[in-house]
């Protein structure tokens, strides 16, 4: 049953991976027609965080809510509503696009016919058609991580997990990606990962600041700015940042404590 | 139902999806054929059966069967796709059993593609068809047995190399378990109970009554439990590793 109105719940989330906490104590939740990117360094414990949503990982203490079903004690509710796209969007190598995608697809529950209507769809939304009878291992890097989209959105999902959805793309297709996740965002709730700074300014409606496994900050992108330090213009810059950066350095350095 | 349907196709296809198929069962057929024509001396024993075959059969499955099941899980993890096969709304259980279904089928496969040599046996003489069938069946059986310990070993780890060693010496142990080797290891400190049922673990113990023409119960049952308790067992490692 649902016990809240949030489509994304996390209640004091914590993983160790030995003497390791890669996540530490996070809890946010997040509605329909936001998108929340998760921002952090490498190793930030981003990743290990969808995983725990997604119910590939089983929290050490704390829980995750999709859709207001416990991703591990409910799995299988909380994956109906869940479309989500894993680290390095992988794929099987030796299937065709059509073929994988149908395949998820049934895997999902569609009929063979809602299926092929579907993947009509797709196919002209993130743009596949050049590729749809090629196999995973022929594609380039953009095209896999679109076959990773088209797979997370088979079943039109309420909520969706993208663990770096735009990485490796290059800038036109980084621009359609954000695009498509802007036409979804209406509709659904999603997270973003993300260290591309710009991404979170260009699509999301609330940022995540992640270090350390720890929840740093939660706020809009305009939030986030307040964080920059006043910045003396006088002084010459020996790197060029922008002031998004300059917050992020901020958060991420000085309230971790490096 | 479908799921199960879905993932059977997807992984026997993945067989076939590269030559690796083709080799295995050319060397499969070419093996078996030669160590019953050539090893066991087939035409000097003058005698029109399979035996010769059937006896390898164990030490070759021993070695083969751990090839086709090695990739099982461990190339899924290595590729990261384990991530998305397991958060589709599917039991874990049912992926486990249709993935090793798929690899028992392409065992039944290399074992049809040996069957000449049964329709040369019966051009040669008057075999008893019966206990031939049953051996086939008691082979695809002990396959599927050594398939079903190679997956839950595959489901440790993302190495193929390490998966297919692990499963070979484990499929070891059981071929043995009758044998001097493993049971002298046992026999000093256990008690007699505990020897009499690794002795009754031995795969060539069940194989070789079957092969005799005494296709018992207890020879099924014990190949069929052992096939369920190494796929449940790879669903509790499947489990464990989610919180590891």
């Amino acid at each position: 049953m649902a016990v809240s109105q949030a489509l994304v719940e996390t209640r004091a989330l914590i993983k160790t991976f030995g003497p390791v906490r890669a996540v530490d104590g996070i809890s946010f939740t997040v509605g329909r027609g936001e998108v929340v990117g998760f921002l952090g360094p490498n190793g930030a414990g981003k990743s290990t965080t969808m995983k725990m949503i997604a119910g590939f990982l089983e929290p050490t203490s704390g829980s995750a809510y999709v859709a207001g079903f416990d991703s591990q004690r409910d799995p299988i509710s909380a994956r109906n509503h869940l479309g989500y796209l894993p680290e390095g969007a992988p794929a099987y190598p030796d299937m065709t696009v059509a073929d994988f995608l149908a395949f998820v697809a049934g895997m999902r529950g569609l009929s063979p016919a809602q299926g092929q209507r579907r993947l009509a769809e797709l196919v002209e939304s993130i743009d596949l058609a050049d590729v749809w009878n090629r196999r995973i291992e022929a594609l380039s890097k953009g095209y896999k991580r679109r076959v990773g989209i088209a797979q997370a959105l088979v079943h039109d999902p309420d909520v969706l997990v993208l663990d770096e959805p735009t990485d490796g793309l290059d800038p036109n297709q980084k621009h359609e990606m954000r695009a498509l996740i802007r036409t979804l965002a209406p509709t659904k709730a999603i997270i973003v990962s993300t260290h591309i700074l710009e991404e979170v300014e260009a699509i999301c409606t609330r940022a995540i600041v992640i270090a350390r496994g720890k929840m740093l900050a939660d706020g809009t992108p305009a939030d986030l700015l307040a964080h920059a330090p006043h910045r003396d213009e006088t002084m010459p810059q020996l790197v060029k940042t922008t002031p998004l950066e300059d917050a992020f350095r901020h958060i991420t350095l000085d309230q971790a404590g490096v | 139902m479908r799921a199960l349907v879905l993932i059977f196709r997807r992984e026997f296809a993945a067989y076939f999806a590269t030559p690796l198929a083709a080799v295995f069962l050319a060397v499969f057929v070419g093996v078996s054929t030669g160590m019953t024509f050539f090893v066991s001396n087939f035409f000097d024993r003058s005698q029109a059966d399979l035996s010769s075959f059937f006896t390898w059969q164990p030490w070759l499955l021993l070695v083969l069967m751990p090839a086709v099941g090695m990739r099982l899980w461990a190339e899924e993890r290595r590729l990261g796709t384990i991530e998305l096969l397991m958060t589709l709304p599917v039991q874990p259980w049912k992926i486990v059993f249709s993935k090793w279904l798929a690899a028992f089928a392409f065992a039944g496969l290399a074992l049809v593609f040996t069957m000449p040599l049964w329709i040369t046996v019966n051009w040669l003489g008057s075999p008893d068809n019966g206990v031939i069938l049953a051996s086939y069946l008691g082979a695809w059986l002990m396959a599927g047995a050594f398939l079903a310990i190679a997956s839950c070993i595959s489901a440790l780890t993302k190495n193929q190399v390490l998966a297919f060693i692990g499963a070979v010496i484990a499929g070891f142990i059981f071929v043995m378990a009758g044998f001097d080797l493993v049971l002298a290891a046992v026999r000093p400190w256990a008690p007699d109970v505990v020897v009499q049922v690794i002795a009754s673990m031995s795969f060539i113990g069940h194989f070789q009554r079957i092969t005799d023409g005494v296709f018992e119960a207890s020879a099924l049952v014990f190949f069929i439990s052992l096939i369920a308790f190494a796929l449940w067992l790879n669903v509790q490692i499947l489990d464990a590793r989610k919180a590891a």
